[in-house]
This record gives C-alpha cells, structure tokens and sequence, in this order.
C-alpha cells in the first residue's frame, strides 16, 4: 500500500454531524453507506444515469454517486432516512408511495422519494405531466412509471391535506 | 465503477487555485459540478493524478445580466443560469437551451462553463456560445486571455483550455433588439444527448426597414448544431427571408437546405449520418419558425 491520500471530511447527514476520514476518491454515495452507515442511498449506475442515489444537498437534489465526499465537506445533506418525521411518521410521499403502490423492489425508490419531496417544495400542486417530467430522471426496472407519477399527484394531495389540518 | 486513486487538491481561493493548476500540470483536472467528469472517473476512462476542486471558490458562482451580454462565472450551476430572470431577457437562448441539459437533478450540481471547457459536441450549452459569437475567459498564474468560441472548441473533448489554466468566466452577447432565438432537438429519451440539435438566432439585417406585415422582411439567421461533427458547427445566412409566413417551418425549408449543406455528421451507435442531416434539414426550420416568432421580425412588425 502506497498510502493513499485521506481526507477528513465532516458531513451534517439528517441533521447530525458526522467526522470521518476518507480516501480523498471516495464517493458521496460510498460515504454515507459506508462511513456514516446509511445504507437507504442506493447505488445503482454510478455515473449519473438512474438517479438511485439521488440526496439532497442544501434542499436540492443532486446525484451522490456523482459527487466526492471532500467535495461536500460541511454541507447539508439529506437522505431516505431523513425524509420520515422524528415520530416515524411517514413524510407525505412515503405515505403517497404506499397508497397507491408506488413501489415494487424498492430499489429506485430512495432516488424517487428523495427527487420527489423537493420537487413538491417547488411545485407544490403539479399536473399530470409535470409530475411525470419531476420524474424523468430517475430509472424504475419494475414498478412501472405510472404508479409512481400516481404517487406524486397523491402527495401533492396529502400534502394540502395536512396543510389544511395545520399539521405541518 | 470507482475512480482510482488521485491527490486531491482544494484551493479557497482563485490564486491558490492557479498556484496549483500551474504546479500539477497536464496531470492536473479541474473539478467543478463533476457532472460529466465524475462519469469518466468512476468508468475510468480517465485517471488524472491531481484533481482540483474549484467548488470553494464561490466568488466565482455569479451570473451577470449586462446589456452587452451574459457573464456566467466558473462556479455558477446550470440551475442558476436557467433560473436568471435578468439573464433569460438579456439572451432568451440560454435558458431556451438549459432546459434540454440533461435533467434538473444534473443541472443542480453541473457547471454552465464547465460544460463548455469539456467541449462535448453533444452538449447544448457549446452550440449556444457557438451560434452566439462568445468566449470564454482563461486564467494562469501569468495571466488571462479571451478565446473566441470559433477558436475554443478544438476537438470533441478538446478546447483551448491548456495545462495550468482555468476557464473562469464565459461571456454569452445578448440579444440584439428585434431578434428572435430558438433551441430545438430530437433525443431518444427525454434528457438523453440529442441525437440532433438546433440553436437558431434570427435578427433583422442591417439597414432594413421595418415591414408592418412582415412578409418579405430580410433577417440574418445564425444557426449552431449539436452532435453534427467534431466541434458545434455554425451556419450564418445573411439577408435571407422565409419565402411564405415565418412562423411556418415549411417557410424555411429552402433556407434550411442551405443552412445544413456544410454538415459532416457521422454514423454511430445512436444514428446514421443520413438520419442526423434529415433530422438538421427538419430541426432547423423548425428552429427559424420558432426563432421569428419569438422575435420582434413577426407581423406586428415592432423591432424595438
């Protein structure tokens, strides 16, 4: 081993800090599945084509795989596991995925729901196509697109309603 | 699908940056949205020694709106440039032609001069500082120079950008008053590299007058290609008017014919050269119907 270069990187996942060292060509994906331990990030392509990976940072959805560890040092990030309420409670499109079976394996869908819940911060109230458009970059094998833009009008949905019951 | 190993550098600010640009060399890549560089590291296709991430130099994320132009600097994100309310009055192309990078998830992170410093004739935004005349601003530890889009896409992969240097701005001219700009294209998948693209910017000629009606009028029209050769390709026809109404592709069919007769595509897994000239003849007609009537050349005749 001729010893590889390592970076100290601190990411702020979920809202919690996390310090760890990494070899400096670690990837943000790699990271938070092996050094922070959230295994929710899927990794799929690993060069930017099936949006599995996709978390977001500071708010915006950006491919992990796609991005370096170092790179992030001291942003904010948010995956899957981030989504649910601190109670559990599913976050409006977990709850919009399981209504209307929005999942099958379950592979994609971290990418999904991650891409999803800031697109509805944006568009709070999407038509059809643009719920489909929100979608366009991130690759399902085997659920099928239809239920998963089902899926988005259903939170879009759920959303309003928990507006409306002054949950949230 | 892991890159392999490099020293990695992360310079605060633009001098240490070129301090270290020039240090490293041609073994050196500069890292900035990483949106087609992260691909090529995890494939491998590329292993530089040094990587230098630029993404600390925030001085460098602005987007100006000036009336000569649009300066996007290093660090300002396709997603910024889009959303640029200024910009998208100053010159309508870019974000016409932002909207077909990729998916909003990747213009999140990518880079607009990125982009052009990785010269890929399939990406939309070198068409665009192609057709629009740009250039991009090289820095280096001795100085910096202005390359004129026609000099800056060398090859495909390839622009001027040399060892040592950091493209750190890139300069889009603005529309002229009474011009109209288009951006058209054929993918296979929505958000896939076209298989075709057009950029098409129509301005009244010089010294003509304004026709209420509109018919007849004469406009210089300039066109820039995606995935038709090495480097974007530009076609410029002068004094050139639609031979019917000009919001009516088949208007310009005759001037399309022209306008493609110097393309040299060729075949590859995605297309046939004979499919991409039949798609270019198509495209940019619809480009100038599109063009004139997002312009001021339209019938109300106003060009401001």
């Amino acid at each position: 081993m001729t010893g590889e270069q390592r970076m100290p990187v601190r990411l702020v996942v979920n809202g919690a800090e996390y310090r760890v060292e990494v070899p400096s060509r670690r990837l943000l994906s790699d990271a938070l599945r092996y050094d922070v331990g959230l295994t929710g990030t899927h990794v799929g392509c690993e060069h930017g084509v099936c949006g599995a990976c996709t978390v977001l940072l500071d708010g915006a959805p950006v491919r992990s795989c796609l991005l370096l560890a170092a790179t992030v040092d001291g942003q904010d990030v948010t995956t899957v596991e981030g989504l649910a309420g601190p109670d559990g409670t599913p976050h409006p499109v977990q709850q919009a995925f399981k209504e209307c079976h929005g999942l099958q394996c379950g592979f994609c869908t971290p990418g999904f729901l991650t891409t999803i819940a800031a697109f509805l911060e944006e568009h709070p109230e999407p038509s059809e196509d643009e719920a489909r458009e929100a979608v366009a970059g991130n690759l399902c094998r085997c659920t099928g697109y239809q239920n998963i833009v089902a899926s988005v009008l259903r939170a879009s949905q759920i959303r309003r309603e928990l507006r409306r019951e002054g949950v949230s | 699908m892991k890159p392999s190993a490099f020293v990695y550098h992360r310079p605060e600010s633009l001098d240490e940056a070129l301090e270290v640009l020039a240090e490293v060399g041609a073994d050196g890549k500069v890292l900035a949205g990483g949106q087609s560089l992260l691909p090529i590291l995890n494939m491998r296709l590329a292993a530089p020694g040094h990587l230098v991430d630029v993404n600390r130099l925030t001085d460098l994320a602005y987007v100006r709106a000036e009336p000569d132009g649009v300066r996007v600097g290093a660090l300002a994100r396709h997603a910024a440039v889009e959303r640029n309310e200024p910009a998208a009055r100053v010159q309508p192309l870019l974000r016409q032609a932002l909207r077909l990078v990729a998916h909003p998830t990747i213009r999140n992170r990518g880079t607009t001069v990125g982009s052009l410093a990785h010269a890929d004739p399939s990406g939309e935004m070198t068409a665009v500082l192609a057709v629009l005349g740009g250039q991009v601003t090289l820095a280096c530890t001795t100085g910096r120079r202005d390359v004129v889009a026609a000099d800056f896409f060398v090859g495909p992969l390839e622009s001027a950008v040399a060892p040592g240097e950091l493209a750190v701005e890139a300069f889009f001219p603005s529309a002229p008053p009474g011009s109209g700009t288009a951006f058209v294209e054929v993918a296979r998948r929505h958000g896939d590299y076209a298989v075709c693209g057009v950029a098409a910017a129509v301005a009244p000629s010089d010294g003509q007058d304004v026709d209420r009606d509109g018919a007849g009028r004469s406009v210089d029209v300039r066109l820039g290609y995606v995935s038709m050769g090495p480097t974007p390709a530009v076609a410029r026809l002068a004094g050139v008017a639609p031979d019917g109404p000009g919001g009516a592709p088949g208007s310009w069919a005759g001037i399309a014919g022209d306008a493609i007769a110097g393309l040299d595509p060729e075949d590859d897994i995605h297309a046939t050269a004979e499919y991409r000239l039949h798609l270019a003849r198509v495209l940019t007609a619809r480009a100038l119907a599109a063009a004139w009537s997002s312009s001021g050349v339209t019938t109300s005749g106003v060009a401001a």
